[in-house]
């Protein structure tokens, strides 16, 4: 037995059977939304500015001194995506004692999960605000080292955030 | 002046130049209403989802329906294999030549008169006495259209958009001739003319038939295959419906038959609920006599507001109401509109055979 009683439907008053006063309370509805504000922004002209908890496209810090990076390796071997490539190499006159000789993101891999950014123990690899990533080819896509050093003040708001709540 | 009073009576002496002059016009007219009431649809549908709507081609994105007919004319016409190709060509011509073709018959404005005071109705097809009933019928071979598109497709959801459609046009089709009875018996006629001068000066048939409005309407609503009736084409069931397999200029051929079938559905409409071109006090105010241009001119703006009234309220209701079920759909046409129109005849009937007897009527 699977008899439904008492629906919605079966309680409905007789002007709600009746359909049409329901249907011009609706038209009012929709014919007063017409006259509202729009929430459209003009994209390409009107830019949004992300907070600093977003996660864009994934950079390398760069301080006066150069990069942060040390060339561990941690976000590539956590990256889900297998998107990232690190080739260490030797410093001769800076402390840190390694750099990365080569880091590749490929773009078309990533999914922006931030995993690199939170296994990074330099905080060398953080998510940046960019969110129009556009290429034509497949190698365009691989980012390296030339397109994600970033100036380390570019990058302040987030690395407040992740001071904040990580 | 004088000039320009012998070229119109050369036009309108001359049968067939009259016939091309007018043809010619209310093609024109009726076509680019059609692609511009689709740049009106985008644009009303996004304010009343607080959005802007096409603003990129030309100002105000006025320009977009000539985008969108050069981007169908260059796009690649696909045929499928196992289609039909004659009656896949067929259809969408079938489609918009009936909708087209149901103009003819339409009154946009009375009529004018030469320097002899001899009359020349503006419509296509003038005084055919039959006018109504070339409309129910031609009505009715627009299903073939959208079946044959949906048949010829060979295509499983062509061919369910297709009929459904076929369903739905011929239950309506009964509310519809029904409501339109009522009409008939108080003006007495089924050319549109007479029915237009049967509500002269404000006694439009929809004070004295409300629910034979609002019946006629729904069922133009579902033979136009608008929402809350667009069934053939419900996207998440049937992918495109009866046009999935379409593209290029056949696809646009449906869409724009689609729109001109709305408006020649408002100027139907407005002819027999809304007084057609009847504009009540215009002749008084404005001091215009029968039979000039002016009064023409002036009726044709009457009807054209009356007829963009409609347009809009399509519209609107398609960005307001939810698609019906299929169920839904037959129970309203069945069970609901076809006894409210039967009984909306009855009393219709009752009410003039009485006002007759007191010999309020004739």
């Amino acid at each position: 037995m699977n008899v439904t009683t008492n629906t919605r439907a079966q309680r409905m008053s007789f002007w709600e059977k009746l359909y049409l006063p329901e249907i011009v309370k609706g038209l009012g509805s929709t014919f007063l939304t017409m006259f509202q504000p729009d929430m459209t922004r003009q994209y390409p002209e009107v830019r949004w500015d992300p907070t600093g908890s977003y996660r864009g496209r994934p950079v390398l810090v760069e301080e006066e001194s150069g990069e942060r990076c040390v060339a561990c390796g941690l976000c590539s071997r956590v990256c889900p995506a297998l998107a990232i490539e690190v080739r260490a190499g030797e410093t001769v006159e800076r402390d840190k004692e390694r750099y990365p000789a080569l880091f590749e993101i490929n773009m078309l891999r990533c999914i922006y999960c931030g995993y690199c950014e939170e296994v990074c123990p330099e905080e060398a690899i953080v998510m940046s605000k960019d969110y129009d990533i556009v290429f034509h080819t497949q190698e365009e896509a691989i980012f390296g080292k030339d397109r994600l050093l970033t100036p380390v003040a570019k990058l302040q708001e987030r690395l407040e955030f992740l001071r904040m709540y990580r | 002046m004088d000039a320009l009073q012998s070229l119109l009576d050369t036009i309108i002496h001359s049968v067939t130049l009259f016939a091309l002059v007018k043809g010619f016009i209310i093609l024109n007219l009726v076509l680019t209403i059609a692609a511009f009431l689709v740049y009106a649809e985008r644009k009303i549908s996004a304010w009343m989802q607080y959005r802007v709507g096409p603003n990129r081609v030309g100002p105000f994105g006025l320009l977009q329906p000539l985008a969108d007919v050069i981007k169908l004319y260059t796009k690649e016409d696909i045929i499928p294999t196992n289609a039909d190709r004659f009656y896949h060509a067929l259809a969408p011509l079938i489609s918009i030549a009936i909708a087209l073709a149901l103009f003819c018959v339409i009154s946009p404005a009375g009529y004018i008169t030469d320097s002899h005071g001899e009359k020349f109705y503006i419509a296509l097809a003038p005084n055919v006495n039959v006018g109504i009933l070339i409309i129910l019928a031609l009505t009715s071979l627009a299903v073939y259209g959208v079946t044959l598109a949906g048949w010829s497709s060979n295509n499983k959801y062509s061919l369910m958009g297709g009929l459904r459609s076929s369903a739905q046009m011929i239950s309506y089709e009964l509310s519809m001739g029904l409501a339109l009875i009522a009409v008939l018996m108080i003006s007495g006629s089924l050319d549109m003319n007479s029915i237009i001068a049967s509500q002269a000066e404000g006694k439009w048939n929809i004070f004295f038939q409300p629910i034979g409005f609002i019946i006629f309407m729904v069922a133009s609503f579902a033979e136009t295959n608008r929402a809350p009736f667009d069934l053939p084409e419900a996207e998440p069931e049937l992918v495109g419906g009866y046009h999935t397999e379409y593209s290029g200029m056949k696809f646009g051929l449906f869409y724009l038959a689609e729109y001109a079938n709305i408006v020649t559905s408002s100027a139907v409409l407005t002819t027999l609920y809304l007084g057609g071109y009847d504009a009540p006090f215009a002749k008084q105010l404005l001091g215009i006599e029968d039979g000039s241009v002016l009064l023409a001119l002036v009726q044709f703006g009457t009807f054209a507001a009356k007829v963009g009234a409609l347009l809009f309220f399509f519209i609107w209701v398609r960005w307001t109401l939810p698609r019906f079920r299929y169920d839904q759909l037959m129970n309203l046409g069945w069970k609901v509109m076809l006894p409210v129109a039967l009984v909306n005849i009855l009393v219709t009937g009752g009410v003039m055979s009485v006002l007759q007897s007191f010999g309020i009527i004739k």
